[in-house]
């Protein structure tokens, strides 16, 4: 589907579904360099339950058009206006990575518009080291090679994909080749400028965190300890499970979030 | 491909990654751990047909694609998906699907993407079956071919109409052993906004990766290399997830609602991995065309060994084209890996590891003088077959082209003393031996 916000056209998932007018909407909202299309199973598994399922490309990636909003304030804005644009008074969020981080900003900026949150992969901080910053604004390959590689477990880099005959490490390669020159740095930037105490005090929105013990991009001691300064939080810690959950444990990332969201 | 700025040595010396994983290391473990049940340690064969669902609702999402799983062993099956996930790492894919066959491979890949109606620009030096499929069979459901020189990319761009769909070419033509000029046809197929098919059999992932090269979709006979041993009939397509089926409206069955699948968009909601995903969910499910989980298990045990069957094959190949490039009663040594090939210095940079193990030559003497060569053979075994770690021999115009006419023939780069070999493991120095009673027997006849 597509959609204009703010004049800029946007494209969104819908998990194939046909919602009620009134049906309960839940935005996803992908990670650094990624697109819609990592969403594409719980985006399914939502919509068949009923829920309005919005999976957008955030501007700039995938089929939205650009630029590329340069700070996870920005994106929060845009999520707000994304739900107005949709007519939606208020929605759940589920991010990943960078998206955990827009639905972090967004809940505690805009708490009467959020319902609940669920963060995959999260840390608070997230930095990125300079190397991988300047390579990414050089649009260096070694930036999506590297984040690639740390984005899976040792085990999910050698594969043994839930998903049949899918190389989930060579997917996300291509899905990082496929964002256009400095993108990839904008996004990689605005994580690592992130600063949760920039958003004020946490409101009472319901809050889950996923983290896997394999994961190398934000361990799961940092998304728990995400967990633990939101006060209304729950967590379920992923055994093996690396940066890239959706596609390395998928089943398990989805009963999580249909636990969490009453689906 | 990708069209990002090369890794520049030092780019990220402050930021320290994992290292990739070799091609060896891929070939033995990639897509398999060990059994979490039983502790197994070799790929356990899942001689079912069928898997049982958990509950309803976990059935509808295996259904639905909301699930991982799998439902029946004609869709995907445990062994077989070891084996598909292993051939997307070794060949630089987003997926693979194992096929009944290298003939099935090809038809799923076209058929994937192509409707009556679409066109075709293939190589003309193919293997034979495949030239059978494109010039007399698919045509019966409205899909043309239009044969162009392998080596001229400028030929395929010309044979381009508003009606292609494909550009279809072998690594190594066969049996002319032409080296394609990956990168240039892929070229000329994006400029057209339409993808590029490559069949790596003769090459394998561990000689090129077409993908790297500019192809977007890679097919293979598991028969062949794979496998290794001449025990199992199987194919596989790659995915290599790098076209952009979005770029224009040439392929609906990507972009345009799938009623076959509750008008699923798969361009839309698969991203990179569309292509791969259609197949399965449309192709396998519907032609059929499934992977006996036995013999996957069968081409994973190949594979294992690939790295180290490959290059013996290579270092035979070359001792044995080398031998007859000198020898007496030979007219000509058609191998990429020789100077005098015309493909040698394109064969230098897309084959750097060797140029497989399958070649021809051209006997003096003619079709007898050939036939009597073939029959004086005791180690070469005359069959219709290639890869087998046991040497082969054929005689192409009478075998796996014998439907081709002396004009196809020719166009194809087949004389009628072609002799094709496929060169195995044994010792080079009884392989040569073999030979040389072959070339004393035809030598008589010559006279």
């Amino acid at each position: 589907m597509q959609i204009d916000v703010s004049d800029r056209n946007v494209f969104y998932g819908t998990g194939s579904g046909s919602p009620a007018p009134d049906a309960e909407a839940i935005i996803f909202l992908h990670g650094a360099g990624m697109d819609h299309s990592v969403w594409v199973m719980p985006a399914r598994y939502f919509a068949r339950h009923g829920f309005r399922v919005v999976a957008p490309d955030l501007p700039g990636h995938g089929k939205s058009a650009g630029p590329a909003l340069t700070s996870i304030s920005a994106m929060s804005d845009w999520v707000i206006e994304l739900q107005e644009a949709l007519n939606l008074s208020n929605s759940s969020l589920v991010g990943h990575s960078m998206g955990s981080l827009i639905s972090f900003a967004t809940a505690a900026r805009y708490p009467a518009r959020i319902n609940k949150i669920a963060l995959l992969g999260t840390a608070n901080p997230m930095p990125v080291s300079d190397g991988l910053l300047d390579a990414a604004r050089d649009n260096d390959h070694a930036a999506f090679a590297v984040a690639n590689t740390w984005s899976h477990s040792a085990t999910g880099r050698l594969g043994s994909s839930g998903n049949p005959g899918n190389s989930n490490l060579n997917t996300g390669m291509r899905l990082l080749e496929r964002v256009a020159d400095g993108v990839y740095h904008t996004d990689l930037s605005a994580c690592n400028d992130f600063t949760a105490a920039d958003f004020g005090t946490w409101g009472k929105t319901p809050a889950l965190v996923v983290a896997g013990t394999g994961d190398q991009m934000t361990p799961a001691r940092s998304g728990l300890k995400v967990a633990a300064s939101i006060p209304n939080c729950t967590n379920i810690v992923l055994e093996g499970c690396g940066h890239s959950m959706l596609s390395e444990q998928p089943n398990e990332v989805l009963d999580a979030l249909a636990g969490f969201l009453n689906a | 491909m990708s069209e990002k700025t090369p890794s520049t040595p030092g780019a990220l010396r402050t930021h320290r990654g994992p290292p990739g994983t070799g091609f060896d290391t891929l070939a033995l473990h990639a897509g398999q751990s060990p059994d979490p049940t039983t502790g197994a340690r070799a790929t356990p064969i899942y001689q079912s047909a069928s898997f049982v669902f958990p509950d309803s609702e976990a059935a509808a999402g295996l259904f639905n694609i909301e699930r991982a799983g799998h439902v029946y062993s004609r869709l995907s099956n445990p062994t077989n998906a070891v084996l598909e996930e292993r051939m997307a790492a070794l060949d630089g894919g987003v997926g693979a699907l194992a096929t009944a066959s290298g003939q099935a491979a090809t038809h799923l890949a076209i058929t994937t993407l192509l409707s009556a109606g679409d066109h075709i620009v293939a190589s003309s030096s193919l293997y034979g079956g495949t030239h059978n499929l494109l010039e007399y069979t698919l045509p019966r459901f409205g899909i043309t071919t239009t044969f162009v020189d392998p080596r001229d990319p400028a030929a395929f761009a010309a044979a381009i109409t508003p009606a292609s769909r494909l550009c279809f070419g072998e690594v190594l033509g066969n049996p002319g052993l032409e080296v394609l000029p990956i990168a240039s046809i892929a070229e000329v197929a994006h400029n057209a906004g339409i993808p590029l098919l490559v069949d790596a059999t003769f090459s394998t992932p561990y000689l090129c990766r077409p993908i790297e090269h500019g192809a977007d979709i890679v097919v293979h006979s598991a028969t062949k290399f794979l496998s290794g041993h001449g025990v199992v009939i199987g194919g596989v397509v790659v995915d290599g997830g790098t076209f952009d089926w979005h770029a224009n409206a040439k392929f609906p069955t990507m972009t345009e609602p799938y009623e076959g699948f509750h008008n699923l968009v798969f361009a839309d909601e698969f991203g990179p991995a569309a292509f791969i995903t259609r197949a399965r969910k449309e192709g396998i499910r519907d032609f059929g065309a499934c992977m006996a989980p036995m013999t996957a298990f069968q081409v994973l045990q190949g594979l294992e060994t690939l790295p180290l069957r490959m290059a013996k094959h290579v270092n035979n190949a070359v001792a044995i084209a080398e031998f007859l490039e000198g020898a007496d009663g030979v007219a000509k040594v058609n191998y990429p890996s020789l100077p005098s090939h015309p493909d040698h210095d394109l064969a230098k940079t897309l084959l750097p590891k060797g140029c497989g193990a399958v070649f021809g030559f051209e006997i003096t003497g003619g079709r007898a003088a050939g036939q009597a060569f073939i029959e004086a053979l005791d180690l070469f075994s005359h069959l219709a077959n290639i890869g087998d770690a046991k040497s082969l021999v054929i005689h192409p115009a009478s075998t796996t082209h014998h439907r081709m006419d002396s004009a196809a023939l020719a166009g194809a780069g087949i004389s009628e003393g072609l002799i094709r070999l496929s060169i195995g493991l044994e010792d080079p120095a009884d392989l040569i031996g073999d030979l040389k009673r072959g070339l004393r027997a035809a030598s008589k006849v010559a006279r």
